[in-house]
């Protein structure tokens, strides 16, 4: 069982939270500007990464926040969790290595 | 029967405390401190079990939980009966009932054993060749047998008669194993001020301590520094000590599982835990796990009376028992002299010592010459005799190049062989620590940590018993520094030791016979050989884990502990490429088998999940209402009278209903409040419908998509004021609806003021359908009218009803005139028994689920999930007149836009079905085709969504998905079912009522 550290509250044991896909895809401002192509880009692509993947959880049982997070998939290892808005702090990635 | 392979003195067994038992149904006696196997062995016997593929008798092989042959059994009865132990794992207690498996009718005349003679025929991959053709034999004929005759123990016949316990934990440190490198980390962490947990798998703690007889520890015998040490731990008030406690996984993030055995070896304790499941969240851990003797693979080296030298001295050392009277010795690793001497000093006849070096040297080696131990140096085994036991060991020369000479019967009745020891890295492993392998030891011992752990010991390849303490208190210091703790110093310990010891083996060893008519066994308790390793290896297969796996070599229950390193041996012999390149299997948890009882804790029976009742539950229950699950929800699904059927009560309740008045108990629709200045907004841009304009006092049906445009849930809506909404979900659908909310309102519209909270469980919700549903009500309403003129279809108002605070809306979900009353949940009960039974002289009736779905259906209302299935549009479900086409984004609103969404394709659209014998009922799933002569694989346009009989229309009904249903109507389509066809009419979806007159009463 994965510890997370919600933003908000701290470490949390994984029981707490739901996962929430892929993060930092953006849905567009306006839906009716994009081409069909490019939402069902939005809707079905994702990166997959193996490597340090940026990732939405809710801590559901908790303060109900979604929050994002980079977690390196082959290790499950999280470098980062921050909150909505907040950008990808890839420094810290680089600090991780 | 009586111990006659106990010896006069010696072993930590309690000579003063003798147990009985019994070993399939023969009675027989051992000593407190045995397990079943020394009692066994004490006993004189080594037959223990049959092997699951060939029925070969099998022995004891070792002293520990690598034991892969004697599975047994325990159980005095069914409710505590537990199949496929190891022998060498079970506490003796006294009563123990144990029976071997795998055999039939007995152990020693088992009528399996003809797959001992026909072997030749079964190799590896036998399954995968054999068996494929003709289809559908695998599954008739050859499973069944093969399961029958193949196959570890036996299920238990009757549900588990104990209880299991879980918890949580935290600690600072974490040490995994008791042996010397345990218990000096332990002392470490605990002298830098760390919380620390101490688990071992075994009833004492000790470790390779506990048979220790020789050396001494900072002057004090091995046993009395045991016994200091862990009387010093037990004082330190930061120190939990778990016995009988396996670590069997290692989970990300430092979190272990634990199994701890409280009360198997205490018979007689009742109401107590059988076993408590421990998940520790650990800052570090010191992984102390030790290592596992290889056995050594020649031609039939699995009779009875063949085991691992160490184990046979553990049993004289720490049981007190003499394996056998007369033994050879084979060995590759200086260990084995160890052994030998100590048989010797209790009494065993040494006939031999087989080592395959050309040259061994070393301590031990000349104290066995010294005692006049006979060491053939350079010579090999090519086979072994006896049946039930073993009888004899033909030893012959190893010349330097392989070649082996003319061999020499040796008689015995004990062959102890030692290929040398394989770390323990099974938990490091799980870890995702990278193991590394390390030439000089000829093994795989931990590389870099994927966590915050350390490995200390054995379990990374140090043997040399001041050395293992040494490293165990520097681990120790290390992981108690990184946790948090003080600085400890490094300490060493004075050990007067027993000389080193070196060597090992891994692979098959040579024997100069033909290779095609020998059984030299590696994984013993999935019964492959040296033959079938070499064999997948000629069939192409190269990687290691598929020889794993076409062999089946590593895959039992012991998880290769014993095989694996020889496997790969006889790999890298074959494939001529070292070991480091061909790489090891990936170890999984767990460790050892582990109890569904103690993962499944207190979840069970009334526990086993969440049940969620309604206010009127007790009251339904009462009234003899059989109920259904719907997600976690206990609803009732019909009320029948004396007498009645299923069928019978939902029709007397739906003729009720269209002709009088039922009530009905929606408390379990999902409820969310949205309220805030931008509630309207926020809905806007959820649902597919338009909220600005809907007047606070009115309700409107809200569709809800997903944002590929698919439809996700729906309910009923009102504006209880400008700023806030009561929005309804389907009854399963509430938790995901309002996450999907919160997720937009809390990332995609941030800027928007409003809040949504979840009142699902804050109302319950009394539905009031019928004609007669205005006249049962108006009695109990102060501070509304409602008539229809000032309430009409649709509308919602906030009065008392039976004097309590209400929301009560206008709304029909059985097509006729109807009320929903929402009032506080702990009012629900009294609210609902009072217009129950003011409704009583108008003929008003209590209906259930299954009522409420014939009568939705007769009006074509959808229930998502059953007219819907993740692929349904709103257009497809007739429900397109819902979306506000003139906002300008909703979810979903973009994904309708695509093509394919809409025009221009033949998508499957909701209709109705009217079988042409209005007798027949179809079933729901049932598939639509056009030509029911047309050849297999058939054209198939839709599918029965919702079949009920209708006592209404007194006749069968269904509603079905049809590609391009709605330009069929009136068409005839066919439902091929097994020995007919059933022609049905394409109707509208509403059945009932089309001009929606009987909505107003
Ligand atoms: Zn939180």
């Amino acid at each position: 069982m994965l510890l997370i550290t919600c933003p908000f509250c701290g470490p949390r044991p994984e029981l707490e939270f739901g996962y929430a896909g892929e993060a930092h895809v953006v849905r567009a401002q306006d839906p009716r500007d994009v081409s069909d192509s490019q939402w069902t880009e939005y809707l079905y692509q994702r990166s997959n990464v193996r490597g340090v993947h940026a990732e939405r959880w809710r801590h559901a049982h908790g303060c109900a926040q979604f929050f994002n997070a980079l977690r390196d998939t082959t290790t499950d290892h999280f470098v980062a969790t921050y909150r909505i808005g907040e950008s990808r702090p890839d420094a810290a990635v680089e600090a991780g290595r | 029967m009586s111990q006659n392979f106990r010896l006069p003195t010696g072993g930590r067994v309690n000579r003063g405390k003798k147990i009985s038992f019994t070993f399939d149904g023969r009675r027989m006696s051992g000593l407190e401190g045995d397990t079943l196997a020394s009692a066994l062995l004490a006993n004189g016997e080594h037959l223990a079990g049959r092997s699951f593929k060939y029925h070969r008798p099998r022995g004891i092989l070792s002293a520990g939980p690598e034991e892969p042959n004697a599975l047994v059994g325990v159980g005095a009865d069914e409710g505590h009966y537990s199949p496929n132990l190891r022998a060498t794992q079970v506490e003796l207690f006294e009563g123990l009932v144990a029976e071997s498996q795998n055999r039939s009718p007995s152990l020693r005349y088992d009528w399996a054993g003809v797959n001992n003679l026909i072997w030749r025929f079964i190799p590896a991959g036998f399954y995968y060749k054999t068996f494929m053709w003709p289809r559908g034999a695998w599954t008739k004929f050859f499973e069944p047998r093969i399961r029958a005759m193949a196959g570890l123990g036996r299920a238990p016949r009757a549900p588990d008669a104990t209880t299991y316990a879980q918890r949580y934990a935290h600690c600072d440190v974490l040490v995994v194993g008791a042996g010397p490198a345990g218990l000096a980390a332990a002392l470490a962490a605990v002298q830098g001020g760390q919380r620390v947990i101490l688990c071992d798998e075994q009833n004492e703690l000790g470790g390779s301590l506990l048979s220790e007889t020789d050396a001494t520890i900072d002057g004090a015998p091995a046993a009395r520094w045991l016994s200091e040490t862990i009387a010093q731990l037990r004082a330190a008030g930061s120190l939990q000590i778990l016995a009988r406690t396996t670590a069997f996984g290692y989970f990300p993030h430092n979190m272990l599982g634990l199994v701890e055995r409280l009360t198997d070896h205490l018979p007689g304790v009742a109401g107590q835990p059988r076993e408590r499941l421990w998940q520790v969240r650990a800052k570090q851990v010191v992984l102390a796990a030790g290592e596992i003797e290889r056995p050594l693979v020649f031609p039939d080296n699995d009779r009875p009376g063949i085991m691992l030298a160490g184990a046979a001295r553990i049993y004289a050392s720490r049981y007190g028992v003499k394996p056998g009277q007369r033994a050879v010795i084979v060995t590759a690793h200086d260990s084995a002299y160890r052994a030998a001497l100590a048989l010797y000093q209790a009494g065993v006849g040494i006939a031999a010592i087989a080592d395959v070096r050309a040259n061994p040297q070393g301590g031990w080696v000349d104290l066995a010459r010294k005692a006049g131990l006979p060491v053939r140096a350079g010579c090999t085994i090519t086979g072994t005799s006896g049946r039930l036991r073993v009888s004899g060991a033909d030893l012959a020369p190893l010349a330097a190049d392989g070649t082996v000479g003319a061999s020499e019967r040796v008689s015995c009745d004990l062959l102890l062989m030692s290929g040398g020891f394989t770390p323990s890295v099974h938990l490091f492993s799980q870890s995702r620590g990278k193991l590394v392998y390390d030439d000089a030891l000829g093994a795989f011992v931990p590389g870099t940590p994927a966590e915050d752990c350390w490995v200390a010991g054995a379990c990374r390849g140090v043997s040399l018993l001041s050395e293992v303490l040494a490293d165990g208190f520097a681990k120790g210091a290390s992981a108690a520094r990184a946790a948090g703790g003080a600085l400890v110093p490094a300490r060493g310990f004075a050990t007067t030791h027993a000389p080193a010891t070196g060597g090992g083996f891994a692979g098959a060893l040579p024997h100069g016979k033909n290779p095609a008519s020998v059984r030299a066994f590696v994984d013993f308790q999935n019964d492959s050989t040296a033959k079938d390793i070499k064999l997948a290896i000629s069939e192409g297969l190269r990687s290691i884990e598929h020889i794993k796996r076409y062999t089946t070599t590593g895959m039992a229950t012991d998880q290769g502990k014993i095989s694996n390193m020889n496997a790969l041996g006889i790999a890298t012999d074959v494939l001529a490429r070292p070991i480091a390149q061909i790489g090891t299997t990936t170890f999984r948890m767990p460790y050892t088998p582990t109890t569904f009882g103690v993962f499944a804790g207190y979840a069970r029976g009334d526990l086993f999940d969440t049940v969620r009742r309604t206010p009127v539950h007790h009251w339904a229950e009462a009234q003899g209402a059989v109920f259904e699950d719907v997600s976690l929800w206990k609803r009732a699904r019909y009320f029948p009278l004396a007498g009645e059927d299923m069928h019978q009560a939902v029709a007397r309740e739906c003729r009720a209903v269209r002709a009088a008045a039922g009530i009905f108990d929606a408390s379990t629709l999902g409820k969310i409040e949205v309220a805030g200045p931008d509630a309207a907004e926020f809905l806007n841009r959820m649902y597919v419908n338009a909220w600005s304009k809907l007047k606070p006092g009115r309700l409107r049906y809200g569709l809800l998509l997903r944002e590929d445009g698919f439809i996700l849930d729906d309910g009923v809506i009102g504006r209880m004021s400008d700023e806030c909404f009561h929005v309804t979900t389907t009854t399963g659908g509430a938790a995901r609806v309002l996450t999907m909310m919160e997720d937009y309102r809390q990332t995609e519209f941030p800027e928007l003021k409003v809040w949504l909270t979840s009142t699902t469980e804050q109302w319950a919700v009394i539905a009031l359908q019928g004609p007669k549903a205005r006249e049962i009500l108006a009695p109990f309403v102060e501070g509304a009218d409602i008539s229809h003129a000032a309430m009409p279809h649709m509308s919602v108002v906030e009065c008392r009803v039976a004097g309590v605070p209400a929301r009560l809306f206008r709304v029909s979900f059985t097509g006729e005139l109807g009320f929903e009353i929402n009032v506080p949940a702990d009012y629900g009960r009294a609210v609902w028994e009072a217009i129950f039974a003011a409704g009583q002289p108008a003929g008003l009736v209590a209906y259930g689920t299954e009522t409420m779905h014939v009568l939705r259906a007769e009006k074509g209302y959808i229930i998502v999930g059953q007219e819907t299935d993740g692929t349904v549009t709103p257009d497809d479900a007739g429900l397109s007149w819902a979306i506000g086409k003139a906002k300008p984004d909703f979810v979903g609103k973009r994904a309708l836009a695509r093509a394919g969404m809409g025009e221009g394709v033949q998508r499957k659209q909701l209709v109705g079905l009217l079988t042409d014998d209005p007798q027949v009922v179809l079933e729901e799933g049932a598939q639509l085709v056009a030509d029911p002569a047309q050849p297999p694989p058939m054209t198939m346009l839709g599918h029965v969504t919702s079949s009920y009989w209708s006592a209404t229309l007194n006749r069968s009904m269904a509603l079905a998905l049809v590609k391009n249903g709605r330009a069929r109507i009136g068409e005839t389509l066919h439902v091929p079912m097994p020995g007919r066809v059933i022609r049905v009419t394409i109707t509208g979806p509403v059945f009932y009522d089309a001009e929606g007159i009987k909505l107003d009463g």
